[in-house]
């Protein structure tokens, strides 16, 4: 009896390990982010605080440069680009897996930013 | 399936804190209502500084302004057309419906058959026009005296184009690609001459001062209508200059020399 339930235990465990191997595969329905490296080294911010209020961020900066002049912030645009933009594509948001376009098409939101901004990094002269 | 350690799944404590964030401020802003009824919101706004920094940004302290010496100015050359479209990523097509932040205009006059050659752009108003129009707050001018148009607010409405007396402003009609990183265009909006705000704030010349002078013509001065100390006040204190359109009374920031 001892051997027989033993077997059985192992085979669930098998079972479960499976599945997990198979949630990591990205055979799950809903396609998982692609994060590429950034190039630079440490963000301005936590990762996750970023993956949560960098749109707050932006929209604050945002105006305190164009209304106000300031230009001397750390959460600008321009500087999240410098240092997420892809290695092949040079961009953040040119193929799904860019930094900025893979995460707002796993979480559904429309990325309206570089409809006026570049994606680009600034090429250094 | 078990659980996968996704990252959504760990800003679970995120999303609790900024719903209490959210309920916090609400209830700060209620209480404000409700403990000084006497405070309106616009002396507020007006109390706080734009920032918690000490960042410098644009100051009323100065204005803005271009002294445009048009018997230097040469009938022919485009330098500054030229070197506006290349700052600002513009097509440099003339068409209607192609965005023109400044173009070169050829005047005659009649009796004599004297003619003159300008360059024409946003004529940055001490009382803007198209700021008094704009149903959204767009359009703006910053405290140095800069008339800009906020992108984000901007619904596309044109009015401000049919306000503005210069006919300085230029709607964009098709989807853009590969803009400069400091000018962000994009359909739908209207945009004009920003007197090169982003090189102004770096202390650097709008790119089409610097063309002209490169051009050896030097007929655009840039400089502080405000600092009487400075080269374009000291030149319109002592030269007879005239604002396009004096009639209308806006107070332009881009004066005119021989014409």
């Amino acid at each position: 009896m001892a051997p027989r339930f033993g077997a059985l235990v192992l085979l669930i465990g098998l079972l479960i390990s499976g599945a997990v191997h198979a949630g990591d595969a990205s055979a799950s329905r809903v396609s998982q982010p692609v994060i590429e490296a950034a190039r630079g080294g440490q963000c301005v911010a936590d990762p996750a605080f970023m993956r949560r209020n960098h749109m707050t961020l932006l929209k604050h900066q945002r105006d305190d440069t164009l209304r106000v002049g300031i230009r001397t912030g750390q959460y600008s645009l321009k500087t999240c680009i410098d240092c997420h933009a892809s290695k092949t594509t040079n961009s953040v948001a040119a193929s799904d897996t860019n930094f900025c376009q893979s995460c707002h098409t796993y979480a559904a939101v429309k990325l309206d930013c570089f409809e006026c901004h570049t994606n680009k990094p600034q090429v250094k002269p | 399936m078990t659980p996968d350690p996704s990252p959504p799944s760990k800003d679970a404590g995120d999303l609790k804190s900024g719903r209490r964030g959210f309920m916090a401020f609400a209830a700060a802003g209620i209480a404000g209502i409700l403990i000084a009824p006497g405070v309106r919101l616009i002396e507020i706004a007006q109390a706080t500084p734009a920032t918690g920094t000490l960042s410098p940004g644009a100051s009323s302290k100065v204005r803005w302004g271009m002294l445009i010496d048009s018997t230097k100015c040469v009938s022919g050359c485009n330098d500054c057309v030229t070197a506006c479209n290349t700052e600002n990523g513009l097509s440099g097509g003339t068409k209607a419906t192609d965005s023109q932040w400044i173009r070169k205009i050829e005047i005659k006059e009649v009796r004599t058959g004297k003619t003159q050659s300008l360059p024409m752009m946003c004529q940055h108003c001490a009382e803007p026009p198209c700021v008094d129009v704009c149903p959204t707050g767009a359009s703006f001018k910053r405290a140095d005296g800069i008339v800009l148009v906020d992108k984000h607010t901007c619904i596309g409405c044109r009015y401000c184009m049919m306000a503005c007396p210069y006919k300085a402003r230029s709607f964009v009609h098709s989807p853009q690609t590969d803009q400069k990183p400091d000018v962000p265009r994009g359909m739908g909006t209207v945009e004009a001459c920003t007197m090169c705000v982003h090189k102004v704030d770096k202390g650097e010349m709008p790119a089409c001062v610097t063309a002209c002078s490169k051009a050896g013509h030097e007929a655009i001065l840039f400089g502080d209508l405000n600092n009487p100390e400075s080269e374009i006040s000291k030149r319109i204190a002592s030269y007879p200059s005239r604002q396009i359109r004096e009639n209308l009374n806006l107070d332009t920031g881009v004066r005119y020399l021989g014409i």
